[in-house]
């Protein structure tokens, strides 16, 4: 490169350092929001139910059904309340006071004995479908557990058609923190990325600025460049402020290489980048980028990238959509990368997607950008 | 309408350019699409700019005039035709037209969260400026410009007129051979405006360079060595300035008629056939007329006392006679209202008293006092950002005062906000209309929101529409209004309640010459019939309209008193032949010698 380019790029590279630094909004962006989001994902945000408030309704106390309630006494999982009547239990049930209702009857002990199995009533409120089941689910473990016991206790094995030996890999506590917040380095990249280049070009437009900058005799390339180095910096910075947090924070095992997370992150940031860019050749003010920005690029690394809501349980419309969206792609190697570790077979198929993606956005951005304003 | 004047000495336009032309322009067409509709914003452009001099291109506002820079730098394309930079054509080689030009765009292109220095050190990075020739050619132009004790403080927290020099310095770091400025003097106080102009003299003598600056307050072509007119998109003539002045000569005179209050007098003038255009200047009406013939002053109600004498033309008097409609008689522009209740006869309409408006530490409003007497036009007159608007809002009950207070049409703004509000009219920046409602469904939603209804409603619809020429827009949409109907309906809309206050704020900002004027005989027609007229403006020669005004900076006032009195007291020395910038200079500059705000 001739010192004349060089000169160009350092002068743009630098002004737009500056202006991150002394504009608030630039900062709340790329550090700000994203400990916000760390902390509201990692702390907040938990799509494990835990201390469900369980009515437990026992019409007769004995010690079959003391050592069942016990169960749930004992459980991480439940705050068990106990109430005199199935009445109570249920206007407790209307009125939101449980999450819901364990009836052991009156026959329960004498039904243990002579069937084997005696019925509970399980009620549960099912507003919310997920945790309902969850709560379904943890109801029954703790039914089975208690099988099991009083078989042991009588010197028998409980009988069934399946044994069920469960494992669960790679998250064997199932954490949710454990594939949220590598989620969130998704979002974090889209905001900086996408979000705060969109603005920033779209104000320079609005301040007029842009029209003195087009009339040096800097390139396209050389405006795109000097706008590029600083947000990638910028968002390779909120990824690891994000990576040390989760390390230190929340506990999150980086399976994989870490090398192998920074070329992948620096992929998607590209393509961010890109997306940013486009949405700015084509909205020229900052309000409207900004929204455009949103929907576009934001709300769907949230919603459609895999990151809360699994793809395989969406219809097939919307998943077929989702291969729109590059978070997707990101999203898949981050949650392996971080859990399992660098399992080429998922990594090379979506580290193409998003080069494919990287392409057409930053292809599409050159053939825009005129030094004109028409 | 096409008027191609060919003065004798008219520089060659478009066939056979000279060679040395710095910038030529060949049948340049150049159109927009607006709303769907192709408007043309450029049509068949010829002109040839020469160097070493500066070039005014002067138009009213949606002349032309940007489209025109931005052709020539290289920011937009021509539909048709050829536009040659500096021996290059910009169409096919751009990037070697700006290596050679420095442009200013209206805004000026500054980064306001970089400082001074930072902002230099940008475009010398971009203009390719060796570092060791930087700290010299920093030092000679913050000299230049009078920032050199400014160079770390940020740009956006320079005043306006700082701003713009900043601005220029900074298309500056590298010598251009052409410098296209546009508008760099719009809106900027008057002092800043005089050394702007110095600046550029000096460019063009130290380091000859040529100028292309465009502008649209007509009373600056005085200042340029050759002058464009542009109007509509086209080039009405190329001169010197004097050349278009002096065409007019003879047909100038100064009216006075002591028995005849000055707005009469301008009225009758405009009444008579002989005259195309008056103007209230100072105490006296400036007549032009259709040829040599001058008024007949036996004509006039009360002549006793009158006399006429001939005055040297300027340049605005040209572009007046070039594009007035040859049917207006001024009559058209009488609105006449149908019952106004004065309720404060004898006392003072506004009264403000040490009024305060702080943002933060910010004084926009710094203990602001006047009086405003019933049937008068008040002017507050000041450069962008001198609280103006400010002052306003709070006397229209829109923004809260601070501290002292002020009182309209005898209720306190501060208790009784809203009762004042129902007594006062306001035309706001930019009309505030409904763009894509018809004319009629802006007058029913404004008088609604006025409390209007029934009949009364409905007779002063009929009003508006009458009195203002509507009626043939009713059912268009008030967007694709002419300006001068665009600016009909807002008056209509302020007045539909009939206040007997009215607040214009910079009513004619963006409006041509002769839509300027048809505005004025509108507000002084009200006037007569004893409408209080509160107008702010930044054009120093619309105070000579006013019967009394003050002039503002920084949220101060610095005098109050009649235009004569202003001009007398601060004019320096000139005596009656001081304009209202001579005053409005003298005033700052005698506040603050430096011309720098701390």
């Amino acid at each position: 490169m001739k010192p004349g380019p060089l000169l160009r790029l350092k002068g743009i590279v630098r002004k737009e350092w500056l202006q991150v630094v002394r504009d608030p909004s630039s900062i709340a962006i790329a550090f700000f929001l994203p400990l916000l989001l760390l902390f509201i994902f990692g702390y907040g945000v938990s799509l494990d139910a835990t201390n469900i408030r369980m009515g437990l309704v026992i019409e007769q106390p004995d010690s079959a059904s003391l050592s069942f309630a016990g169960g749930f006494e004992h459980s991480p999982y439940f705050a068990p309340i106990h109430l005199p009547s199935i009445q109570e239990a249920e206007s407790a049930l209307r009125a939101s006071t449980v999450d819901g209702i364990v009836w052991l009857r009156q026959n329960f002990a004498a039904d243990y004995l002579s069937k084997q199995s005696p019925p509970i009533g399980v009620l549960i409120n099912g507003v919310d479908a997920n945790t309902a089941r969850l709560i379904d689910g943890y109801v029954q473990g703790i039914w089975f557990g208690w099988l099991e016991q009083q078989a042991e206790k009588a010197g028998r094995t409980l009988r069934s058609p399946v044994q069920l030996e469960q494992r669960i890999w790679f998250n064997p506590q199932v954490r949710s923190t454990d594939f949220l917040v590598p989620g969130i380095l998704a979002v974090v990249m889209t905001l900086i990325g996408a979000l705060l280049t969109a603005l920033v070009i779209a104000r320079e437009w609005e301040r007029g600025t842009m029209e003195s900058l087009l009339v040096t005799r800097i390139s396209v390339n050389e405006i795109l460049l000097g706008k590029l180095i600083p947000y990638f910096v910028l968002g390779m910075g909120g990824l690891v402020l994000s990576l040390v947090m989760a390390e230190t924070l929340f506990h999150v095992p980086v399976r994989g290489s870490l090398w192998l997370l920074f070329a992948v992150s620096a992929l998607f940031l590209w393509v961010a980048l890109g997306m940013g860019f486009f949405i700015s050749t084509v909205f020229k003010s900052q309000f409207v980028a900004a929204l455009v920005a949103m929907v576009s690029t934001f709300l769907p690394a949230f919603i459609l990238s895999g990151f809360i809501f699994d793809i395989q349980s969406m219809p097939a419309v919307i998943q077929g959509v989702t291969h729109l969206i590059a978070a997707r792609y990101y999203v898949a190697i981050l949650q392996t990368l971080f859990l399992v570790g660098d399992v080429w077979s998922v990594i090379l198929p979506n580290a193409a997607a998003l080069a494919a993606m990287g392409l057409f956005f930053h292809g599409l951005v050159h053939r825009r950008t005129r030094k004109r304003l028409e | 309408m096409v008027h191609q004047p060919t003065p004798a000495n008219s520089p060659p336009a478009s066939a056979g350019l000279p060679p040395e032309a710095v910038l030529a322009l060949d049948r340049v067409d150049k159109g927009f699409v607006v709303e769907k509709k192709r408007v043309a914003a450029l049509s068949e452009v010829s002109c040839a700019i020469r160097p070493g001099r500066v070039t005014g291109l002067i138009g009213p506002d949606a002349a032309g005039k940007t489209t025109l820079m931005r052709l020539c730098a290289g920011l937009l394309l021509p539909d048709r035709g050829t536009v040659r930079v500096l021996g290059e054509d910009v169409v096919r080689n751009p990037l070697a037209v700006q290596a050679q030009i420095g442009y200013m765009p209206q805004r000026f292109g500054l980064y306001e969260d970089l400082s001074v220095r930072e902002n230099l050190d940008l475009y010398a990075d971009l203009q390719g400026v060796p570092a060791q020739e930087r700290s010299g050619r920093y030092r000679q132009l913050l000299a230049m410009a009078g920032l050199e004790g400014f160079q770390g403080r940020l740009a956006g927290r320079l005043s306006g007129g700082m701003k713009q020099k900043l601005g220029l310095v900074c298309t500056l770091v590298r010598p251009p051979r052409l410098l296209l400025l546009d508008e760099p003097t719009v809106g900027v106080d008057p002092v800043s405006r005089r050394e702007l102009w110095q600046i550029v003299y000096h460019l063009v003598e130290a380091e000859s360079m040529s100028v292309l600056l465009s502008t649209a307050y007509l009373d600056e072509a005085e200042r340029c060595a050759e002058v464009v007119l542009i109007h509509c998109g086209r080039i009405l003539g190329h001169d010197e300035p004097r050349s278009f002045s002096r065409q007019m000569a003879g047909r100038i005179w100064l009216v006075r008629a002591p028995a005849l209050a000055k707005r009469t007098l301008q009225r009758e003038l405009s009444r008579d056939p002989a005259i195309l255009d008056a103007l209230v200047l100072g105490t006296s009406v400036r007549a032009v007329g259709r040829d040599g013939t001058p008024p007949v002053l036996a004509n006039l109600s009360d002549p006793s006392g009158a006399e006429i004498l001939p005055v040297a033309p300027r340049f605005e008097d040209y572009f007046v006679a070039t594009l007035k409609d040859e049917a207006a008689d001024g009559e058209s522009n009488r609105i006449a209202l149908g019952g106004l209740d004065r309720r404060t006869n004898g006392n003072d309409v506004i009264a403000v008293d040490n009024l305060v408006r702080r943002f933060g530490s910010f004084f926009a409003v710094d203990r602001v006092s006047f009086r405003v007497r019933p049937g008068e036009i008040f002017g507050l007159l000041g450069a962008n950002g001198a609280g103006k608007t400010t002052t306003f809002r709070m006397l229209c009950g829109l923004l809260p005062i601070t501290s002292g207070t002020c009182t309209v049409a005898g209720l306190n703004l501060r208790t009784a906000a809203a009762a004042a509000r129902g007594r006062i009219g306001y035309m706001a920046q930019k009309f505030s209309l409904y763009g894509n409602l018809t004319v009629r469904q802006n007058l029913r939603f404004f008088s609604s929101a006025y409390g209007l209804h029934g009949a009364r409603r409905r007779r002063q619809i009929d009003w508006a529409l009458a009195t203002f020429d509507l009626e043939p827009y009713a059912a268009s949409e008030s967007q694709d209004l002419p300006l001068g109907f665009k600016q009909r309906l807002a008056l209509a809309v302020a007045l539909m309640h009939e206040p007997e206050v009215l607040f214009l704020d910079e009513p004619t900002s963006g409006v041509d010459p002769l839509a300027r004027r048809d505005f004025w005989a509108q507000i002084n027609s009200l006037a007569d019939q004893g409408v209080t007229v509160l107008v702010t403006t930044h054009f120093m020669e619309e105070a000579e309209y006013c019967d009394r005004l003050v002039i503002m900076a920084d949220g101060r006032v610095l005098a109050e008193g009649t235009p004569e009195e202003m001009k007398e007291r601060h004019g320096g020395g000139a005596g009656s032949e001081a304009t209202m910038e001579d005053a409005f200079i003298g005033l700052l500059q005698h506040r603050q010698p430096t011309g720098a705000t701390p």
